[in-house]
């Protein structure tokens, strides 16, 4: 199966490898996937308390090219946000975005789920309730 | 100058060797004729090639030649072999024995069996990818009738303990069948003393055309014999109907030759490239040999890397290295082999492995691009694996509550 030029060029110059702190209160992490499953992704965002805005993400991923790809895109996407918007983004994004083929739309789905999750975290340190999602369709 | 890229597949398919190609030009131009026509030069000519070419193939594996029933590939002898037997046999039982780690063309050969009514026991390997022998002997029963072992692995190489296998089939007095598809050209294999009662293999594998193989069935002690799964012309003893691939089965002869005389040469060589590469690449932190390192194929190595992931360790370097994963990413499952599972590897380690499957025409200085690529590769992936930074600090992965998706 060969690779869409833009997974490439993520896989090989990923946008954002890194980590935030975790335990700083304007941190949201989001771990999903699980090992045994081949795909591990966690995305972190750093909100700017006073505008909601993201002003900077991060992530870590193990797992195919596509999965590295759909997290370092999701982490220049989600810079610049602020949540609400951030909470837009779709797991189709991804797939248009990185032309992803059918074998691999779990990864756009794993990256979508990842912001909801790095969302969620920073909500509930900042005494939110967060947010319940509907289940993802295609997992 | 190296040139790329490097080929390190060969448990998938072998280059064919240019000696072979040299061997079958003439017989699809000049020497085209049928083996079976016999009223004519063309199908004498074509006949006496074949004749030679069995000869050729018998003597690699210590068989007589009119042991050797050629078919299309392994696949097609590991289903004439077991649902040969399992036909031919059916009045004497329809018990089956064979192995978790066999080769699919096995495996569901064996499903498609149960489907028809037998029965069949799937021996679990041990750690090592070997199995027990003890396990083996226990689970024949009055109506066993084949026990069907691989002699070696196709993703790990661990070859099994054939020749104990053929002595306690013979004790039951119950055939061995063993699919050769790996060993067979790259290890000594001889029928008479492994005590094998059938044998796939197949050219493709041993520098040899591909769509060409055979399957051994033995005439003495005992007289074997397979009910044929394809009908016609009573082709191959009246087991393979079909008119012969003649320029692939003198291909394959010739394959078989110059295994069975380079074998020695081209194993000290090229198990000392495997040994290297090896060494070289165990000293990455988290890296581990899958399967056994004692009774192996000379030219295979499995190797998992802890936290990075098989696919994605691939596309660092697979545009250069031909390499192929235990990590099944691609497929909608998400299963890794099940093979490496087999050996209880959990399925973190089994989506970390890589498949080295060097050849006769590897280099030295393919493998030390190779190395240094793979490592580069592990180490990148490291720094951007989330389990890689646990790992580092401390955290016990499995007490983690992983999101299953």
């Amino acid at each position: 199966m060969a690779y869409s030029e833009k997974v490439i060029d993520h896989y090989q110059n990923p946008k954002n490898v890194g980590t935030l702190d975790k335990g700083a209160k304007n941190v949201g992490t989001g771990l999903v996937g699980a090992p045994e499953c081949g795909d591990v992704m966690r995305l972190q965002i750093e909100v700017d308390d006073a505008t909601g805005m993201i002003t900077d993400a991060k992530f870590k991923t193990f797992g195919c090219g596509s999965a590295i790809a759909s997290s370092s895109l999701a982490t220049e996407w989600l810079k610049g946000k602020s949540i609400e918007d951030a909470l837009k983004v779709d797991n189709m994004d991804f797939v248009e975005e990185l032309n992803l083929p059918p074998v691999k739309i779990h990864c756009s789905v794993l990256a979508e789920d990842a912001i909801k999750a790095a969302i969620n975290d920073y909500r509930l340190k900042n005494g939110l309730e967060a947010i319940k999602f509907e289940e993802s369709v295609v997992h | 100058m190296l040139k790329l890229p490097i080929y390190l597949d060969n448990n998938a398919t072998t280059p064919m060797d240019p000696r072979v190609l040299e061997a079958m030009t003439p017989y699809f131009l000049e020497h085209f004729g049928n083996a079976a026509s016999r009223n004519h030069p063309f199908g004498w000519q074509a006949e006496e090639a074949v004749d030679y070419a069995r000869e050729q193939v018998a003597k690699l594996i210590g068989a007589d030649p009119k042991e050797i029933i050629f078919t299309s590939g392994a696949t097609e002898g590991d289903n004439l072999g077991i649902k040969g037997v399992y036909e031919m046999y059916a009045s004497k039982g329809n018990h089956i024995i064979t192995a978790t780690t066999e080769h699919k063309a096995v495996l569901d050969t064996c499903k498609h069996i149960e489907k028809i009514g037998g029965e069949v026991t799937y021996l679990k390997v041990k750690a090592d990818g070997l199995i027990d022998l003890k396990e083996l002997e226990a689970a024949i029963k009055p109506t066993t009738i084949l026990i069907s072992i691989m002699y070696a692995n196709n993703e790990i190489g661990t070859v099994q303990p054939v020749k104990e296998i053929g002595i306690i089939a013979k004790k039951h007095g119950v055939l061995f069948f063993t699919d050769g598809t790996q060993a067979v050209g790259k290890i000594p294999v001889d029928v008479i003393k492994d005590g094998i009662d059938l044998m796939a293999f197949t050219a493709h594998k041993m520098y040899g055309p591909k769509g060409v193989g055979a399957l051994y069935v033995r005439r003495k002690n005992p007289r074997v014999k397979v009910t044929a799964q394809m009908d016609g012309g009573g082709h191959e003893r009246g087991m393979r109907s079909g008119t012969l691939n003649v320029p692939g089965i003198v291909g394959f002869g010739k394959a078989c030759e110059i295994c069975r005389l380079d074998m020695e040469e081209d194993n000290k060589r090229i198990s000392k490239m495997r040994d290297h590469l090896e060494t070289e690449l165990m000293k990455l932190e988290e890296a581990y040999i899958n399967g056994s390192t004692e009774h192996r194929l000379p030219h295979v190595t499995n190797i998992s890397f802890k936290h990075v992931e098989g696919e994605g360790l691939l596309m660092g370097f697979n545009k250069n290295i031909a390499l192929s994963s235990g990590s099944a990413c691609t497929s909608a499952s998400l299963e890794p082999s099940y093979v490496l599972k087999a050996l209880g590897l959990g399925d973190d380690l089994a989506h970390s492995s890589l498949r080295f499957g060097l050849g006769r025409f590897t280099t030295d200085e393919q493998i030390e691009y190779t190395i240094k690529a793979i490592s580069e590769t592990v180490l990148k992936l490291r720094e951007m694996s989330p389990l890689w930074e646990m790992y580092k600090e401390g955290i016990d992965l499995s007490t983690i509550e992983w999101a299953h998706h």
